[in-house]
């Protein structure tokens, strides 16, 4: 056996076909234990289940209950991926398991290995595959006041508002509160404190709700928090396991794009000096000129207020021992701290900037809203990708 | 085979050391690079964030360059970073033929279009390694095997996620690439916690602890796994994983000291190139045992 077929997995049993198709078929449940009343600590149990491959994970887990141990503790009520109680890690990944098929997780898991099935990440268990969703989820749905602030007096009847400008915020109120992507949230397993993906795409669906009349102070609000918009790590993660393709990072940009862009909200995070560095060093330069990345960002944007700002410099200076490192490994040279070159033309890349901000609005290309046209290839942008500027 | 080339900006900044080796391991596996130094910076998501248009028409233009380069096979890549803002970009550019139309009329007055094309690609050196050139033809070209060395893998976020983006429909492995590369280079790959977490580099200017508490959380996870150095294909894990990595190890109480390789590194150091060159003296982490563990081999 070559290590290449190692590697590859050619050394393992050849499968019968792709496995049982039809009738009800044998799959091993791994199951995280935990009862606190118990007075032991967790531990793992497997449970063989006989159920259909088009079956889900839930059905697997409910087989277990029903055919070995009631007392496992599972929620769930739907059974359809819309109740958004069932939220499980099933093989290390977040997900509904009443929207996983069985089948499918057994080939994540591997031939032959059982499928794992775990609690969700990042909120205390209570008991076996249940998490305390008060305690962490609910409690950060909260923090972002999530109704409507409607300024002045209400209306005697309903409020009226244009069917398009709803058209925005379609893809945050799709959130089914299922808890998936805290559970993978990667910031908030080092820091509990970060208001998390489903929050934070809740957020959004009243920063951009036209009968709100709070919109900046929402923004502020979670610009200036230091676990708010800016301590998202961008690490895609709740947009992998989304049973809803809500995209909460993606919210999470939208409400960055209106700090900045619309409200120009200078926070003490340095999200808004970060943002402006970046694209101003672009349009300079065409690459990044990371010497200047830190006092650029420290001081909103401004090279000379990161040089000068008491708060600006005070964070430069935390910063200097990365700074001397660099330079001492060799990785990086003084003159290239002090110069940067310019593309060859780029007067091309700065004529792009000048074109999109003569446009005086920003196009977003929502393709939940849009929808991928690339098969018919008709594709006119429909109507209500433009962000409207406040 | 031909390549239009992105090296990004940061393979040409803070880690020069990865541009270089990548230059040097080209011609061993036959890669004739063809530099595209018109192209401008993908924006790493952050422009994107600041204006979605903007990123998309920047890197539409850095395509049409690469699309233009007479005779070559695709375009490739050395950072992951540049990999996942560039194929986000393409993904809206194809979805639509309204919206790539409107991104190509800015570009038209430059003489450059973004064609369309299920044959073109943008590809990071780790998936070219596995599916252009091949484990098998990788591993016959090896003279220096790395045996002994127990390598971490860190693949990373934006080469890994969201997998419907970024092509695990047509390529399902491409989450276990660098552990397959590791053990055809012939060292040992070692599984731990943080293989495909976040570095924590996106927000270092923005909350510095819950940067650098992931990544002294995923270095201290390989350590305790018996790593003897760790490998990326992105150079932004680089910055947070070893120029920062002292600073890390404050924000997890503990000592680290663990090198981190960049993907061409590893490859070179099998491929036979020293590790002088391939600069690894230009390193924050010192690399010295790795060098001491290659050189048995080479003695053996
Ligand atoms: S992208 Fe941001 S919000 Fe989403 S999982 Fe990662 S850190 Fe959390
Ligand atoms: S954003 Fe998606 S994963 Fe998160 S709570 Fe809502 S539906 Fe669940
Ligand atoms: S049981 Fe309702 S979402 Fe799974």
């Amino acid at each position: 056996m070559s290590i290449l077929d190692k590697i590859l997995g050619r050394d393992e049993e050849p499968a019968d076909g792709d496995g049982p198709k039809n009738e009800a078929a044998g799959y091993t449940l791994k199951i995280r234990r935990y009862d606190p009343e118990s007075g032991e600590t967790a531990f793992w149990h497997e449970y063989d289940v006989d159920i259909a491959p088009e079956r889900s994970v839930l059905d697997g887990i409910l087989y277990a209950k029903d055919h070995e141990d009631a007392s496992i503790g599972i929620r769930c009520s739907c059974r359809a991926a819309i109740c958004g109680s069932c939220g499980v890690r099933i093989n290390g990944k977040s997900a509904l398991a009443c929207n996983t098929r069985i089948s499918d997780a057994q080939a994540k898991a591997g031939r032959g290995k059982p499928i794992v099935v775990e609690p969700m990440g990042n909120m205390p268990v209570l008991k076996d595959l249940i998490v305390d969703m008060d305690a962490v989820h609910w409690k950060k749905i909260q923090r972002v006041v999530p109704w409507l602030l409607p300024d002045g007096e209400p209306p005697e009847r309903e409020y009226i508002v244009p069917a398009e400008s709803m058209i925005d915020v379609t893809q945050s109120m799709a959130c089914i509160q299922c808890g998936v992507c805290v559970s993978a949230c990667l910031s908030l397993e080092v820091d509990p404190e970060f208001v998390g993906p489903a929050a934070l795409a809740k957020a959004y669906r009243f920063v951009g709700d036209p009968r709100d009349g709070q919109t900046e102070e929402r923004l502020r609000d979670l610009a200036e928090d230091p676990h708010g918009m800016y301590d998202c790590t961008h690490c895609f993660a709740c947009i992998e396991v989304c049973p809803k393709d809500v995209a909460p990072m993606d919210q999470i940009m939208r409400l960055r794009r209106r700090a900045t862009g619309d409200y120009e909200i200078k926070d003490k995070n340095n999200g808004y000096g970060h943002g402006k560095a970046f694209v101003d060093m672009i349009e300079n330069w065409g690459t990044l000129h990371e010497a200047q990345m830190l006092p650029r960002s420290f001081g909103d944007g401004s090279m000379i207020k990161g040089q000068t700002e008491p708060g600006a410099v005070k964070q430069l200076v935390e910063a200097l021992p990365t700074a001397i490192r660099g330079l001492k490994s060799g990785k990086v040279t003084p003159k290239a701290v002090l110069f940067h070159p310019k593309l060859p033309d780029q007067d091309n890349v700065r004529k792009i900037y000048k074109a999109i901000e003569s446009q005086g609005e920003r196009l977003e290309l929502n393709l939940y809203i849009v929808a991928d046209n690339s098969a018919d290839e008709e594709g006119a942008m429909a109507e209500g990708t433009k962000e409207g500027l406040a | 085979m031909k390549l239009a080339y992105w090296p990004g900006c940061v393979s040409r900044g803070f880690t020069p050391e990865l541009h270089g080796s990548m230059a040097l391991v080209a011609p061993k596996l036959g890669l004739e690079l063809v530099e595209l130094d018109r192209a401008s910076c993908c924006g790493a998501g952050v422009i994107a964030e600041h204006n979605q248009e903007l990123a998309d028409t920047l890197n539409a233009r850095t395509f049409a360059l690469a699309q233009g380069v007479d005779g070559a096979a695709g375009m490739m890549n050395i950072c992951s970073t540049c990999q996942g803002a560039q194929s986000e970009c393409q993904e809206r550019l194809d979805a639509d033929s309204g919206y790539r139309d409107h991104i190509n009329g800015t570009l038209s007055d430059q003489g450059l279009t973004y064609e369309k094309s299920g044959e073109w690609w943008n590809k990071n050196f780790m998936w070219l390694l596995v599916e252009e050139i091949g484990l098998d033809k990788l591993a016959a070209k090896v003279v220096r095997p790395l045996e002994g060395l127990r390598i971490a893998p860190f693949y990373g976020c934006y080469i890994v996620r969201p997998t419907h983006r970024l092509g695990f429909e047509a390529h399902p492995n491409r989450h276990k690439y660098l552990d397959h590369l590791i053990e055809i280079l012939g060292a040992e790959s070692v599984s731990y916690a943080g293989s495909h977490k976040c570095c924590g580099f996106p927000v270092i200017t923005m909350n510095r602890a819950t940067s650098l508490r992931q990544a002294g959380r995923h270095l201290a996870d390989a350590i305790d796994a018996g790593a003897d150095c760790l490998v990326t294909p992105c150079p932004l894990c680089h910055l947070n994983l070893d120029m920062q990595q002292p600073d890390a190890a404050k924000f997890v109480e503990r000592d680290l000291d663990v090198p981190v390789l960049h993907l061409p590194q590893m490859v070179g150091l099998a491929l036979g190139l020293e590790p002088k060159e391939l600069g690894m003296d230009k390193h924050v982490v010192k690399t010295k045992d790795v060098q001491v563990k290659v050189a048995e081999v080479a003695a053996a």
